[in-house]
C-alpha cells in the first residue's frame, strides 16, 4: 500500500523534464527528494499531486490508478503543501485551516462539531490557537507556511507532499516546520533544497538529475563527495555528526584547497 | 417562555460559529434597509408619493390583504407606484444584486479584487451582440428572450477571451486582464456604436447610448421575470460551490489538492457570470462598477468566505442601485442621468484607490 509510481514520463513543448521515473513509497516512510535548480523534483512531486499529468507510465495510490480517482477520494488520501502561499484575498487564519475539511463535504453540507474540532486540533499541533481570528495575509512568511501545515492536518491526508515547504524561511522556521512534520508520523515526500536538512530528517533520499533518479537509498548512503560532486558540481565534506548521528555535509568554497 | 424560546434558538444554531450568526444578522438588517429602500425609493419622483401610501398601495396587491385596506389614494397614485416607479425600483434591486454576484463569480475566477464585468469589457461584448442581434435577428426564434440570449453570448465569448488573453504561463497576470479588458471593451463598443448608428430606426429604445450609459427607465413588470429567475439560479448554484470559491482564491493548484474539480469549477463560473451579466445588461445597459464597489465593502464587513459574500453582496448591490437610480431621476429632472453615469462618477474612483491599495501591499 501507499504510491507506486512506474515509468511515469513527462515533457513540456518538447522538452523532456523527467523520464522513465519508477519508486515506490511504503507507510510511514520520510523521503526527500534533491537535485539541483531545474532537474524536475516540483514537476515530478505536481505530477504525483494531479497537478500535472503524466505524458506515460502510470501511478497508483493503494493499488488503484492516481488518475482513475475522483478529485475528492484524493485529496483524502494525499495532502500537499506548495510553495504558493500568497493569498490575494483577506481570509482569518481559521478560514484558510477549515479549507482542509473540503474533501469530506458534500455540496450541501456545513461545517459539523467535529469538523471545528478537527480545525481546532490542527491549529493546537501548530501552536496557532491564539491567532486563528488574525488576517492570513497579515502574518509572516514562516507563519504563513505552518497554518498551510494546519491546513493539510485538517484534510487527514495518509501520505503528505511537500515541495520545498521552508523555502524562504529561516533556519528556526526551517527546523520547527520539520519537526512538525516529523513528529506527525505521516508517509512524507518532500522536495528538500538543503542538504543538511535532508539528512536530518529523511529516511530515505531519491536525488534527481537531469529528469532521471540518479541515485536513492539511506542519508549514509546517498549523500556522499563524490555524489555531491557529481549532482552540483561542488566539492564537500562529509562527516556523521556526533550529537545527531546523522550525516552533515560541509560544503568547501572553490577557493580552499585542501 | 422568553428563555424556553431564546434556548429553542440557541439550541438550533449551536452548530453556528459566532461568524454565522454574526452574518445572519447583517443579512436581516440588510433585507429590511432594502425593504425601506424600496417604499422610499418608490414614493421619491416628479410626484412624490408618501412612504405610508406607497406602502399600503403594495400590500393592497396581496390577495388576502386586499378586502382589508381602504383605499385612500388617487388614481393617479396608484398608477405612478405600481405601474411605473415599483417595476423600476423592483427591477433595480434585481439588476443590482446580479451585478454583485457577476463581480463576485469573475473575482473568484481571475483570483483578483479588480475584476468587475464593465471593467473587464464584458458589459461592452454583451451589448455588441445584443445590438447585432436586435439587427440581424440572428436569435428571433427565441422570441421574448432574444434579446437576452444574444446579450449571454456576448458576454460568454468577452469573459473567455479575456480570461484566456491574461493568461501567462498558466497564471493570471492582472496587468493582461486590465489591458485585454479595456482593449476588448473599446472594440465592443465600437461594433455596437457602428451597429447602432447606421440603423438608427430598427433599435427603437435601446440606442447606442442606453447600452453603453445603462439605465432603468422603460422598465415593466415583464422585464423582472427573466433577471430574476436568473439571478437566483446563479445565486443558489454559486452557493452550493461557496467551499470551491473558497479554495479557488487560494490558487488552482491549491483548489485541486483540496478534492475540487477546478476546470468544471471555472466553467461554472465563467457560465454564471456571463448569464448574469447578459441579462442584466440586456434589460438595463451596462452599469458598470457595482461589481468592483459591492463586493469588496461586502469583504469589508464580512470577510472574504463566499458563503457570506454572495447573500450580503447581493443585497448590498440591491440597494445601491435603487438609490443610484433615485438620484439619476431626481438630480437633473425632468430629464434624467443614465445611472450608468453615475455610477462610473463613483466607481472609477473607488477604482484608482483599490488600485492603489494593492500596490502598496
Amino acid at each position: 500500500m501507499g504510491l507506486e509510481v512506474k515509468d511515469i514520463s513527462y515533457s513540456y513543448n518538447e522538452q523532456i523534464i523527467f523520464e522513465n521515473i519508477s519508486f515506490r513509497v511504503t507507510h510511514g516512510e520520510f523521503i526527500g527528494i534533491i537535485g539541483p535548480n531545474g532537474s524536475g523534483k516540483s514537476t515530478l512531486l505536481k505530477n504525483l499531486y494531479r497537478t500535472l499529468k503524466p505524458k506515460s507510465g502510470t501511478i497508483f495510490l493503494d493499488g488503484k490508478d492516481l488518475y482513475k480517482l475522483t478529485s475528492k477520494k484524493v485529496a483524502k488520501k494525499i495532502g500537499v503543501v506548495g510553495q504558493e502561499n500568497t493569498v490575494p484575498f483577506d481570509f482569518k487564519v481559521e478560514e484558510i485551516v477549515a479549507m482542509g475539511r473540503s474533501p469530506y463535504k458534500k455540496l450541501f453540507s456545513s461545517d459539523t462539531i467535529e469538523d471545528r474540532e478537527i480545525i481546532k486540533n490542527s491549529l493546537r499541533q501548530i501552536g496557532m490557537e491564539a491567532i486563528a481570528n488574525k488576517n492570513y495575509s497579515n502574518l509572516s512568511g514562516g507563519e504563513k507556511q505552518r497554518v498551510l501545515i494546519a491546513r493539510v492536518l485538517a484534510q487527514q491526508p495518509e501520505i503528505l507532499i511537500l515541495d520545498e515547504p521552508t523555502n524562504h524561511l529561516d533556519i528556526h522556521h526551517q527546523l520547527q516546520i520539520f519537526d512538525l512534520i516529523k513528529s506527525l508520523k505521516l508517509t512524507v515526500l518532500a522536495a528538500i533544497h538543503d542538504l543538511n536538512i535532508a539528512a536530518l530528517y529523511c529516511d530515505k533520499i531519491f536525488v534527481i538529475k537531469n529528469g532521471k533518479i540518479y541515485k536513492s537509498g539511506s542519508p549514509e548512503e546517498v549523500l556522499t563527495s563524490q555524489l555531491i560532486y557529481e549532482v552540483y558540481g561542488i566539492q564537500a565534506d562529509i562527516t556523521v555528526h556526533p550529537i545527531t548521528r546523522k550525516i552533515s555535509v560541509t560544503y568547501l568554497p572553490a577557493g580552499l584547497h585542501v | 417562555m422568553k428563555i424556553g424560546i431564546s434556548g429553542q434558538i440557541a439550541k438550533k444554531f449551536k452548530n453556528d460559529s459566532p461568524n454565522d450568526s454574526n452574518t445572519r444578522l447583517i443579512v436581516m438588517l440588510l433585507l429590511i434597509v432594502s425593504a425601506l429602500s424600496i417604499i422610499f425609493a418608490v414614493g421619491i419622483g416628479p410626484i412624490y408619493v408618501h412612504p405610508s401610501i406607497v406602502f399600503k398601495i403594495m400590500i393592497s396587491k396581496i390577495p388576502v390583504i386586499s378586502s382589508v385596506i381602504i383605499p385612500d389614494w388617487t388614481q393617479l397614485e396608484e398608477n405612478i407606484v405600481w405601474g411605473l416607479r415599483f417595476p423600476r425600483v423592483l427591477l433595480g434591486m434585481i439588476v443590482g444584486a446580479s451585478l454583485a454576484i457577476t463581480g463576485v463569480a469573475m473575482q473568484a475566477l481571475v483570483r483578483n479584487h479588480l475584476a468587475d464585468p464593465f471593467i473587464l469589457g464584458v458589459s461592452s461584448g454583451a451589448s455588441a451582440t445584443a445590438t447585432l442581434g436586435m439587427i440581424f435577428g440572428v436569435f428571433s426564434f427565441l422570441g421574448t428572450y432574444a434579446l437576452s440570449i444574444s446579450a449571454f453570448i456576448g458576454a460568454a465569448a468577452t469573459i473567455i477571451l479575456v480570461y484566456s488573453l491574461s493568461k501567462v504561463n498558466g497564471r493570471v497576470n492582472i496587468t493582461q486582464l486590465l489591458l485585454s479588458g479595456v482593449v476588448i471593451a473599446m472594440i465592443m463598443d465600437a461594433i455596437t456604436s457602428i451597429i447602432t448608428l447606421s440603423a438608427p430606426n430598427a433599435l427603437g429604445l435601446h440606442s447606442a447610448a442606453f447600452w453603453m450609459a445603462g439605465s432603468l427607465a422603460g422598465a415593466k413588470w415583464g422585464y423582472l421575470k427573466l433577471p430574476l429567475i436568473v439571478m437566483i439560479i446563479c445565486m443558489v448554484i454559486l452557493l452550493i460551490h461557496h467551499r470551491a470559491l473558497n479554495a479557488l482564491l487560494l490558487g488552482e493548484e491549491a483548489a485541486g489538492t483540496l478534492g475540487f474539480n477546478v476546470g468544471r469549477l471555472q466553467k461554472i463560473l465563467v457560465l454564471s457570470a456571463s448569464l448574469l451579466a447578459g441579462v442584466t445588461i440586456s434589460v438595463s445597459g451596462s452599469i458598470g462598477f457595482v461589481g468592483l464597489m459591492v463586493p469588496h465593502l461586502t469583504r469589508l464587513i464580512v470577510g472574504s468566505n463566499h458563503k457570506n459574500v454572495l447573500p450580503v453582496s447581493a443585497i448590498l448591490g440591491g440597494i445601491l442601485v435603487v438609490w443610484t437610480d433615485v438620484v439619476a431621476r431626481t438630480a437633473i429632472a425632468p430629464e434624467e442621468l443614465p445611472i450608468g453615469i453615475l455610477t462610473a462618477l463613483i466607481g472609477g474612483p473607488f477604482f484608482i484607490w483599490l488600485l492603489k491599495k494593492k500596490l502598496k501591499r
